[in-house]
């Protein structure tokens, strides 16, 4: 928010101009406005506005729709559901976020000092941030495939038995996060690799001189140093974990048994399998509200543990 | 600062408004064709991938007796067509024509979103159809499609491997206590029984096998001994005579590939499947489904719809019509084994019987002596996934039959409303 309000302060403070230099001014800013401006009001949020529209009918996509009021909200917030929805995103959430910040900061603590082929790892390890996800997610259930998968056969190879991975309800979950976590750990590296690199290396000397170990110079300069980026990796992460979908939708398809039936999933099946697409739609912003809310309160409780240095 | 803001907001507003308008315009400019010729799409799932030059004859015999029209076919693969179908009719880009089974008939023609082919040609002739076909897509006294073909399930098998284990081959009289038998003696060393899949489908025409109900009277009537007689005879063969969910692991066409390569001693599929079996290293054959204490076969209904909004509604009919009665449809779908035509003419239907394989073709027509309809309602997809779901649960062995169907049938009911 703070930084869209830096340039209208300063044109609030420009001296006074005449009309039509300000005429002119306001057509520059919104020239370059336009080629963000235009696909954000027609695929965001004029998008955004129908599905609050739809959500307020009952609508099967081939009939005309029917006003049926707050009802999908009253429905969706009693049916079992929507809970084990909300139920099987926070799981996700509590199992993705401490995994993907703890590998992206070690690898990012590695890749931090100087060392042989360090810019080839940092690329090796960025690759699946910029693969498909549809590519990443058949990836996974091809490794974890419990009966040919490479990861079975390894465990086999200890005298042990595999897991059913995806096919099993009490792991399909843990294979999701796996493999999400594996997928976004080279974008959490990079965030905070950035955030290392501004670390200045007085501070880390200034503690080693005063005998700090490493375990205290981790803690004591470079943890709380690199809060900014851990604040910013957690909200990115935890917005992102809310409408985790595609990994869900290739891998196991909300199955089995509902086990990874998550948020977006619901919305999906409920929309095109369905054709409940206003019940989908409420559902869609009850989403929203609840991801508003929790960003909210970061964004409120930052001041209490992010450092600006 | 006001004045500049609704600059930018009317500037803005402007350019919308000018992309809103290019694009309603681009979806209306279709209509006047090169030559005053009538562009028709069509939309079907069973032509690709086997019969998609089959489907092409169909239409080059069409468009040669009606040179204004040029059907233009999309195809998709049936596990996406229904979404693709329902957006494009959200999406007001409905296809003038498409392909539509009896289960999904209801939902579409209660939504008022099909042309009545009664009148849309006026022309009311339906002497070339089986009757029971052509009833089978009315709704409310209107012919919202015509019937354009039919299949069946039958027992499909791999000769050569009932000759190497000495086991006898199946005949019209088993029940399924001669296929269970006849399963377990053939599963080992690699070559798995038989092959049913676990789910509402197969779970329906099971339950007439052996005398019951899916419902009645708008309530789920599964949940009797009946329906757990049908489903353990299902949910037991897996990890038996049947590979689990575990060892299938996701795999499309798993089980198609499996009988494809010698592997399966005896698949439960269609008729549909039989084109694409033309060239297996293998003998094989088909018999009529052993039944528990009676026989009853699946049948699955495709016909040609039109969408209410098609802008061509004649050319949509003598399509329609073209495709799912005329000659040339139903001689090209009995020699290329693509499904059966719903056609009177059994002099037509007997050129199905030709095809030296698979030799038993005679089972196809005794299968629809006793057939077992699929039950229909408006939340039709929602029934078939609750049902699936609580059936693999008790596949999987983390339910027990009777807590799974009880389960299901209170999902059903809660469905039904």
């Amino acid at each position: 928010m703070t930084l869209t309000e830096t340039p209208v302060e300063q044109v609030a403070k420009q001296p006074v101009r005449p009309p039509r230099k300000r005429l002119r001014y306001a057509l520059t800013v919104a020239v370059f406005l336009l080629p963000s401006a235009v696909p954000l009001l027609l695929f965001t949020l004029i998008p955004m506005a129908g599905s609050l529209w739809t959500s307020l009918h009952e609508w099967n996509l081939i009939t005309p729709m029917r006003w049926v009021g707050l009802d999908n909200y009253a429905d969706l917030l009693t049916s079992e559901e929507t809970h084990a929805a909300f139920g099987h995103t926070l799981y996700f959430i509590a199992g993705y976020l401490p995994l993907v910040y703890a590998g992206g900061l070690g690898l990012a603590m590695l890749l931090n000092r100087a060392m042989k082929g360090r810019d080839l790892f940092r690329a090796i390890y960025f690759l699946p941030v910029v693969t498909s996800w549809v590519v990443v997610a058949l990836l996974w259930k091809w490794l974890l495939n419990p009966a040919s998968g490479i990861v079975n056969w390894a465990i086999g190879l200890a005298g042990l038995e595999g897991p059913g991975w995806w096919t099993d309800p009490d792991w399909a979950m843990p294979s999701i996060i796996l493999a999400s976590a594996w997928k976004d750990l080279g974008f959490v590296m990079i965030i905070l690799l950035a955030g290392l690199q501004a670390i200045p290396n007085e501070y880390i000397e200034a503690a080693r001189v005063d005998g700090a170990n490493a375990w205290q110079r981790f803690r004591r300069i470079t943890l709380p140093l690199l809060s900014p980026s851990t604040f910013f990796v957690v909200v990115i992460s935890l917005i992102n974990g809310f409408q985790v979908f595609d990994q869900v939708h290739v891998m196991t398809g909300g199955g089995p048994a509902g086990a990874t039936q998550v948020v977006v999933e619901q919305v999906y099946n409920l929309t095109f399998k369905y054709g409940r697409a206003g019940e989908a739609s409420a559902l869609s912003w009850l989403l929203f509200a609840v991801v508003l809310v929790v960003t909210i309160f970061q964004v409120r409780g930052q001041r209490r543990w992010v450092n600006y240095g | 600062m006001a004045g500049s803001a609704r600059v930018v907001a009317a500037t803005l507003i402007t350019a919308l408004l000018a992309t809103a308008c290019s694009q309603g315009s681009a979806t209306r400019t279709e209509e006047p064709a090169a030559g005053g010729k009538v562009t028709l799409r069509y939309f079907t799932f069973s032509a690709a991938p086997d019969h998609v030059k089959d489907l092409d004859t169909i239409v080059a015999a069409f468009e040669k007796e009606n040179p204004t029209v040029d059907v233009q076919v999309e195809t998709a693969p049936y596990d996406q067509y229904f979404t693709k179908l329902q957006t494009s009719i959200a999406g007001q880009t409905a296809p003038d024509t498409f392909e539509l089974n009896y289960e999904n008939f209801v939902t579409y023609a209660g939504a008022g979103s099909l042309l009545d082919l009664g009148t849309a040609g006026g022309d009311t002739d339906t002497s070339g159809y089986a009757t029971e076909s052509l009833n089978a897509f009315k709704h409310d006294g209107k012919q919202f499609g015509l019937p354009a073909s039919f299949s069946t399930v039958v027992l499909l098998y791999n000769k050569d491997l009932f000759e190497k284990a000495g086991v006898a081959l199946p005949t019209a009289d088993w029940t399924w206590e001669d296929e269970k038998a006849a399963a377990e003696k053939l599963t080992g060393d690699g070559v798995f029984g038989d092959f049913q899949p676990v789910t509402f489908f197969e779970f329906y025409k099971a339950l007439k096998q052996t005398g019951g109900e899916f419902m009645a009277g708008g309530k789920s009537t599964f949940n009797s001994p009946e329906g757990i007689k049908a489903a353990k005879w299902l949910v037991e063969k897996v990890g038996k005579t049947m590979p689990t969910e575990a060892e299938i692991g996701g795999t499309a066409d798993y089980d198609t590939n499996l009988f494809k390569s010698g592997k399966l001693a005896m698949w439960h599929n269609g008729i549909w499947q039989f084109a694409g079996l033309k060239d297996v290293p293998f003998g094989w054959d088909v018999v009529v489904e052993p039944g528990d204490t009676q026989k009853a076969s699946a049948v699955f209904h495709n016909s040609v719809a039109a969408s209410a909004t098609t802008k061509h509604p004649r050319e949509a009919y003598a399509w329609a019509k073209f495709m799912s009665s005329s000659n040339v449809a139903a001689t090209t779908r009995i020699a290329s084994s693509w499904e059966l035509p719903p056609v009177s003419d059994q002099a037509v239907l007997a050129g199905y019987l030709k095809d030296p394989v698979p030799a038993n073709r005679q089972a196809v027509f005794d299968s629809l002596k006793s057939i077992a309809l699929p039950p229909v309602i408006a939340r039709q997809q929602e029934m078939q996934d609750a049902v699936t779901q609580e059936l693999t649960e008790a596949a999987a062995g983390r339910k027990s039959v009777e807590d799974a169907l009880t389960e299901a049938a209170a999902k059903v009911d809660a469905l039904l409303g």
